[in-house]
């Protein structure tokens, strides 16, 4: 059974947290203890219904205030998969949280509220699902029950989602699913509510997505760990443990080492200890090579055919995420992957203006800001652009200081 | 790929980065099912090589015995050192205060043990078997999540962890707490234990034993927990975590073996934790742990 990992973006209050707490409950992945825990709750608190967001809540604060502020994950299966939910917050204060949880994930649901339709934040939270490079994403115009099931408003909706979607150069697939969270129309089951709508519910949905994932990129693998045991049984063992970023490696493939630019031919490959034919992207290999070669800790191993960049200057897309200011000859570490290197910030070219709804000129990148920099690094970079390899083409920036990550970047 | 070989992969990737970030991690292990996924996880992680760090085990004195001979075999078979915090020492030491009254449980004293213990041994990096599904705070935890040099969780500091990029950069005295099966479920870590083949503390399977009622809840007989000897009984129960005997308590149970454990899981409506005394606290329980330095 696979994982498929999904972002929930909406806001504060487009039910976003009753339509997880709803897939939680029906898909039986709330436990008694933590039903009656919710009733009990919702009960005291005087609510006519039961508050599913109370399940998904998890810190005080949030409960206190009734929204969601951090990233939540939350797990749930049916027989069919296995579901990670990346909970974010939807409200424009917590765009960097958004884009933490959409990191990681295949899908994103989007919810927009049908009385509402189409907000601002429905145009960030595109954006923001844009500059990912998302390939999927479902829209539940929610609370269809409060517009009497009104099937010329949620097309309506439906177009002009359309039509913000076409001014990017990013085809994902769309679906769209008028809901009730509250009530469970078209969340685990259809019913009679909407008889227009053909489509399916969004449980039967996320259960029979397909994604295929690019295998055929080039080979590039970080080295984590060498593995020298240092013991009488593998006295010359010298493995370059790390992940398949990207492509596949074999024996046999010539290869060679970032930085240093040696080249040599894959001897054996491992896994944990065990000889395999063959690694591909997102397995953990142990490489094991024909010569005596230096590499070490944060060297990356391409195969010598590979179309990768490397650049000791670098423009990006950057997210920023701490509340000091990002301004032009501030210094930070670069972290891609695992490799490291000073980066100082030759320009900041412009941001995006969330209500002129433009990409505006800057000097200075605040919090939740998200705009073009200019970056100098002290060693050179191997990467690939964000959109052509996703894997390959982020990183973060680590600010001396404190050592918080103060950012994430898409290189262009 | 599947989602054991998914989480397998995620998990000890994790793991690799710690070896390589910090300079003095340690495994936190209680014995329990959990800590002993993620001794495997390291094992796999540098074989043929050794795992490259200790292991720290918070011993509140409270133990099931069996969990304690497991720890003690697997320390050899595993080829790893155990250091040990001792609460008791604590409590001698007059640092903490052994709680008083019926619900006593040296459950939240385990914290000052191990602040110690980590200062003491100057440990960088802290790795725990805790999950994400387990408790509402906990799915807010991040893989990499730092403690300041009181060893506070800060939720509201918490640092953006993006794609698969882990910072653990701190300053001198800071430690990081890591934790390479967040993603993972309960039902996950059993089905890993059945496919690896892992032996775990016989706690976890269904046995006779001499338990009383509190609160609704199964609670073992010990010498560490209060109970008026006329109400225990005894029925076959099992233990869905292994804590410190005063705030465990075992579901009735006849899974004897990994398949019907798993069964069992499958089929219960009772969340693991829903038997841990020391959840049910208050509703912010398990935060307000976590604020102060706890898993």
């Amino acid at each position: 059974m696979e994982i498929l990992r999904i972002t929930t973006a909406g806001s504060v209050d487009d039910g976003k947290s009753t339509l997880i707490g709803r897939l939680l409950y029906e898909t039986q992945s709330l436990k008694i203890d933590q039903v009656e825990h919710i009733e009990s709750k919702s009960k005291s608190l005087g609510y006519d219904y039961v508050d599913f967001s109370l399940a998904t809540d998890g810190l005080l604060t949030e409960r206190e205030q009734g929204i969601t502020i951090d990233v939540s994950h939350l797990y749930f299966s049916t027989p069919k998969r296995r579901f990670i939910i990346a909970d974010a917050p939807g409200h424009v204060e917590y765009t960097r949280n958004m884009v933490t949880g959409a990191s990681n994930v295949n899908l994103a649901i989007i919810l927009l509220d049908a009385r509402k339709g189409v907000m601002e934040q429905t145009k960030r939270h595109l954006y923001i699902t844009q500059l990912l490079g998302i390939k999927h994403l479902i829209f539940t115009i929610n609370k269809m029950d409060l517009i009497d099931y009104d099937e010329k408003q949620f097309h309506s909706i439906e177009q002009q989602i359309k039509s913000l979607v076409n001014q990017y150069d990013w085809e994902p697939r769309l679906d769209f699913i008028p809901v009730s969270a509250l009530k469970g129309d078209n969340v685990v089951q259809k019913n009679n509510n909407m008889p227009w709508y053909k489509g399916t519910d969004l449980l039967s949905l996320i259960e029979t997505l397909t994604f295929d994932e690019d295998i055929n990129l080039d080979g590039f693998l970080q080295v984590q760990q060498v593995i020298r045991p240092k013991t009488e049984a593998f006295h010359d063992y010298r493995g370059f443990a790390g992940k398949v970023k990207s492509g596949l490696f074999q024996p046999g493939d010539e290869i060679e080492v970032f930085p240093s630019g040696q080249k040599s031919t894959i001897k054996r490959v491992e896994k944990y200890g065990s000889p395999k034919n063959k690694v591909v992207m997102g397995e953990n290999a142990t490489l094991l090579l024909e010569d005596e070669i230096d590499a070490s800790r944060g060297n990356t191993f391409v195969k010598t055919n590979h179309h990768f960049k490397t650049e000791k200057h670098i423009q990006a897309k950057v997210c920023w995420m701490q509340s000091e200011k990002l301004n032009p000859n501030s210094k930070y570490w670069l972290q891609h992957g695992i490799y490291k290197s000073l980066v100082k910030v030759e320009e900041v070219k412009s941001k995006m203006d969330w209500e002129a709804w433009k990409s505006v000129p800057t000097d200075q990148l605040l919090m939740n800001d998200i705009g073009v920099v200019e970056l100098q690094l002290a060693q050179a970079l191997i990467f690939a652009p964000y959109t052509k390899n996703k894997n390959l083409g982020a990183f973060i920036l680590i600010d001396p200081q404190t050592n918080n990550t103060a950012g994430v970047g898409f290189i262009q | 790929m599947n989602t054991l070989s998914y989480l397998e992969e995620e998990a000890i990737y994790i793991i690799r980065e710690v070896a390589g970030q910090f300079d003095r991690p340690v495994i936190l292990f209680s014995g329990g099912k959990d800590s002993i996924v993620l001794l495997h996880l390291s094992k796999k992680a540098f074989l043929p090589g050794k795992i490259p760090f200790p292991l720290l085990h918070i011993d509140t004195g409270h133990n099931f015995s069996e969990t304690i001979v497991l720890r003690d075999e697997l320390v050899k078979r595993y080829e790893v050192q155990l250091h040990i915090g001792s609460v008791q020492d604590s409590i001698d030491q007059g640092r903490v205060m052994e709680e008083k009254g019926k619900y006593a449980s040296r459950n939240s004293l385990q914290t000052t043990t191990l602040l110690e213990t980590i200062e003491q041994l100057k440990f960088d990096a802290c790795m725990g078997g805790a999950r994400r599904d387990e408790e509402k705070a906990r799915a807010k935890e991040r893989i990499f999540s730092v403690r300041d040099d009181f060893g506070q969780w800060n939720e509201k500091l918490q640092r953006p962890e993006l794609f698969d990029i882990l910072n653990g950069q701190i300053h001198a005295g800071e430690n990081v707490r890591v934790f390479p099966i967040s993603n993972w479920t309960e039902l996950d870590v059993w089905e890993y234990i059945r496919q690896e083949k892992l032996e775990i503390p016989s706690i976890y399977f269904a046995h006779q034993r001499k338990v009383f009622l509190r609160d609704g809840q199964l609670m073992p007989c010990s010498d560490f927990i209060h109970h008026d000897p006329e109400a225990t009984f005894t029925e076959s129960v099992r233990f869905r975590t292994v804590g410190d005997m005063s705030c465990t308590a075992a579901v009735p149970s006849k899974a004897i073996d990994l398949d019907t454990v798993i069964d069992e899981i499958r089929g219960s409506s009772i969340s693991e934790r829903g038997a841990r005394m020391d959840d049910k606290r208050s509703e912010g329980a398990m935060e307000e742990r976590k604020k102060v330095g706890y898993f």
